[in-house]
């Protein structure tokens, strides 16, 4: 991310459209794709449908995570139980046999349920590089409306195409409430 | 996420938000609750009432550890007594949030928008408070480790095959999953709070909790996926849950508990219990904290009509056991159980039981009791007590007299049995103070979410 450096040398991350719905965010983020930006994103109270893909987005990544966490949990859960039941400490009970499976099946689902859980959770935050406390978007003029009533998209400074003056008019074009700076 | 009883003979009684908000109205009226208004006066009334249980729970505890498990009124035959009736009840009652957050969800049930996040909160309560009994009943909490697979000195190793610690991985997976879904939930919600909140304290501790959450588009679509496989998740998990606290007692072959239909009517007891539980809390809460625009009489009916359909499920659970006991199983024992717990010694709670969740239940098909609030409350009430007799009776009536005879009791609960149940409500109605208090107790961005969704489709 070289690029990025060189924009955090000029002071700028990049440039901030605020709309006031989501269909008009949607769009414009559909031109900005087709205008050829790639470094950009969308920041919005909720979710919008396709506004992710609009972005340029792709590989989610989320679902592999949690099927790993999932078949990791219930190999796991069923090992420790063979171990513990049949090798390590066997022990008769009303004559049932030690490798009495059926038995653990309830303890494998529940820690195959856990472990995908916990994949599930770390593994959003972790694709989304969160927790990070600070981002230069927080800088952006009345962002706080990011997460109540408004809708914003970002051109970044480390877009290749990113040049103030065309960014800024394009985005005008589009039907912003308002473009401004983001500062680093 | 849409309104699906677009049925001409469907159709609802209310919309599920009331006409006249957008998203800034949506935002201010949820988070103003936690960040501008002083709380109402009921809400102090119940803060300190609910404390002082909470202290008596504390006492009484700590006579307990001091005294051992003797100032209970269990015994040779009653082993169980109320902590387990408590432990089944707590954690029936929990199942309705998980089912509201992840069940409905998979339906894409939008109504489920505006309750999820108090139900999700109501689940992880019970679950504290379910979670506590047993580690009084152990007698030895400072020993409760021993229940965990971990690497020992003794080379020991929990009991793989007892129903037991099956209770064990499910309640305390349960509580975990349940936890991770609802503060997932809870991550944009965190942010509107941070954003909202002044420089200060609370800014900087909802910023903590909020983790950085800005909204990105990718973010949300990660979000959602992750969501999505939550709810999927717990699913099965909830139906797991209480079908293993069941077979504690259909494992066993105690007269009354060794049967097939236990794990289903104990799935469908813990959603009605838990529903009516819902209600007992939001109803008060929609009317003092003026969100009736949100929780609507269209909400307040489906949940008594999710009430009503497993309630009647339970019913057909009692009637099987019924003709089990009776007519089918051919044993003197379940028979002699059975005719024992309409006629026994514990009859009256039996009677009771069919009181409640038989009788006060059929008011539910009424269209006018689902929709007015007074009544549902106090339907709400009984429905709990009727739930919580349910599992009394299956615990005492079989317990105190199984095959010997000679080896048959009387349980009567002493002061410290009660002092430990009431002081549990104490514990959850506190906790849901806190919440009310300090969190956003609808869900604020899905609503918005849902509300754009409801005018659009208006619109078209």
């Amino acid at each position: 991310m070289s690029a990025t450096h060189e924009a955090t040398s000029s002071g700028t991350y990049g440039l901030i459209a605020e709309f006031r719905d989501p269909e008009p965010l949607l769009d414009a983020a559909k031109q900005a794709y087709r205008a050829g930006f790639r470094h950009m994103d969308a920041y919005t109270p909720y979710p919008v449908e396709g506004l992710a893909q609009a972005v340029g987005f792709r590989k989610n990544g989320v679902a592999p995570l949690v099927f790993i966490g999932g078949v990791l949990g219930a190999i796991g859960g069923f090992a420790m139980q063979h171990i513990a039941s049949v090798i390590h400490y066997p022990y008769d009970v009303g004559g049932k046999p030690f490798f009495s499976w059926p038995a653990f099946i309830p303890v494998t689902f529940e820690l195959m349920v856990l472990v995908a859980a916990f994949a599930c959770f770390g593994g959003m935050l972790a694709l989304n590089g969160l927790p990070r406390p600070h981002h230069p978007v927080f800088n952006a003029k009345r962002f706080e409306r990011a997460s109540n009533d408004r809708f914003f998209l970002c051109i970044e400074a480390a877009d290749p195409h990113y040049d103030p003056e065309r960014v800024r008019a394009f985005l005008e074009g589009l039907g912003a409430v308002e473009v401004s700076e983001v500062k680093e | 996420m849409e309104n699906r009883l677009s049925h001409p003979g469907l159709q609802p009684v209310a919309p599920l938000i009331e006409p006249g908000h957008d998203d800034a109205s949506i935002t201010a009226t949820v988070s103003d609750i936690v960040l501008e208004k002083p709380q109402p006066k009921a809400w102090w009334a119940v803060f300190f009432l609910s404390g002082g249980l909470l202290t008596i729970l504390g006492l009484s505890t700590l006579w307990l550890f001091w005294m051992g498990l003797g100032i209970w009124g269990i015994n040779v035959p009653v082993g169980w007594g109320f902590a387990i009736v408590n432990l089944v009840w707590w954690i029936g009652i929990g199942h309705a949030g998980t089912l509201i957050s992840a069940i409905l969800h998979l339906f894409h049930q939008g109504w489920r928008t505006a309750i999820n996040r108090f139900a999700e909160a109501m689940t992880l309560f019970a679950v504290m408070c379910a979670g506590l009994f047993p580690l009084l009943h152990v007698g030895r909490p400072w020993a409760i480790y021993f229940i965990l697979p971990y690497p020992n000195t003794m080379a020991l190793w929990p009991q793989f095959r007892s129903p037991l610690l099956w209770d064990v991985f499910a309640i305390s997976t349960y509580a975990t999953v349940s936890m991770l879904f609802w503060y997932t939930g809870l991550l944009p919600d965190l942010a509107t709070l941070r954003d909202r909140a002044p420089r200060g304290i609370k800014k900087t501790l909802y910023g903590i909790f909020a983790l950085g959450w800005r909204g990105s588009a990718r973010h949300w679509h990660r979000y959602e996926t992750a969501y999505l496989l939550f709810a999927g998740l717990s699913t099965p998990l909830v139906v797991s849950v209480h079908s293993v606290v069941s077979l504690d007692f259909a494992i066993s072959v105690i007269p009354g508990w060794h049967a097939t239909i236990f794990p289903p009517y104990f799935v469908a007891g813990a959603i009605y219990s838990g529903f009516a539980m819902v209600l007992t809390l939001l109803i008060p809460i929609r009317k003092l904290y003026k969100l009736e625009d949100f929780i609507t009489l269209h909400h307040l009916d489906l949940m008594a009509k999710v009430m009503l359909a497993t309630g009647l499920i339970v019913l057909y659970g009692y009637a099987s056991e019924v003709f089990y006991g009776l007519v089918y199983s051919g044993s003197e024992h379940e028979t002699f159980m059975m005719w024992n717990r309409i006629t026994g010694p514990y009859g009256w709670s039996y009677i009771a039981l069919l009181l409640c969740n038989g009788v006060a239940l059929q008011f539910l098909w009424s269209k006018r009791v689902r929709t007015s609030a007074v009544p549902l409350f106090i339907l709400s009430i009984i429905v709990n007590i009727g739930m919580w007799l349910e599992r009394f009776v299956i615990v005492v009536t079989s317990l105190t007299r199984d095959y010997l005879p000679s080896s048959w009791g009387h349980y009567t609960p002493t002061l410290y049995d009660w002092a430990a149940y009431v002081g549990s409500i104490g514990l959850f109605f506190f906790m849901v103070c806190l919440f009310v208090r300090y969190l956003p107790m609808i869900n604020i961005f899905e609503m918005r979410h849902l509300n754009r969704h409801i005018r659009h489709e208006s619109h078209s």
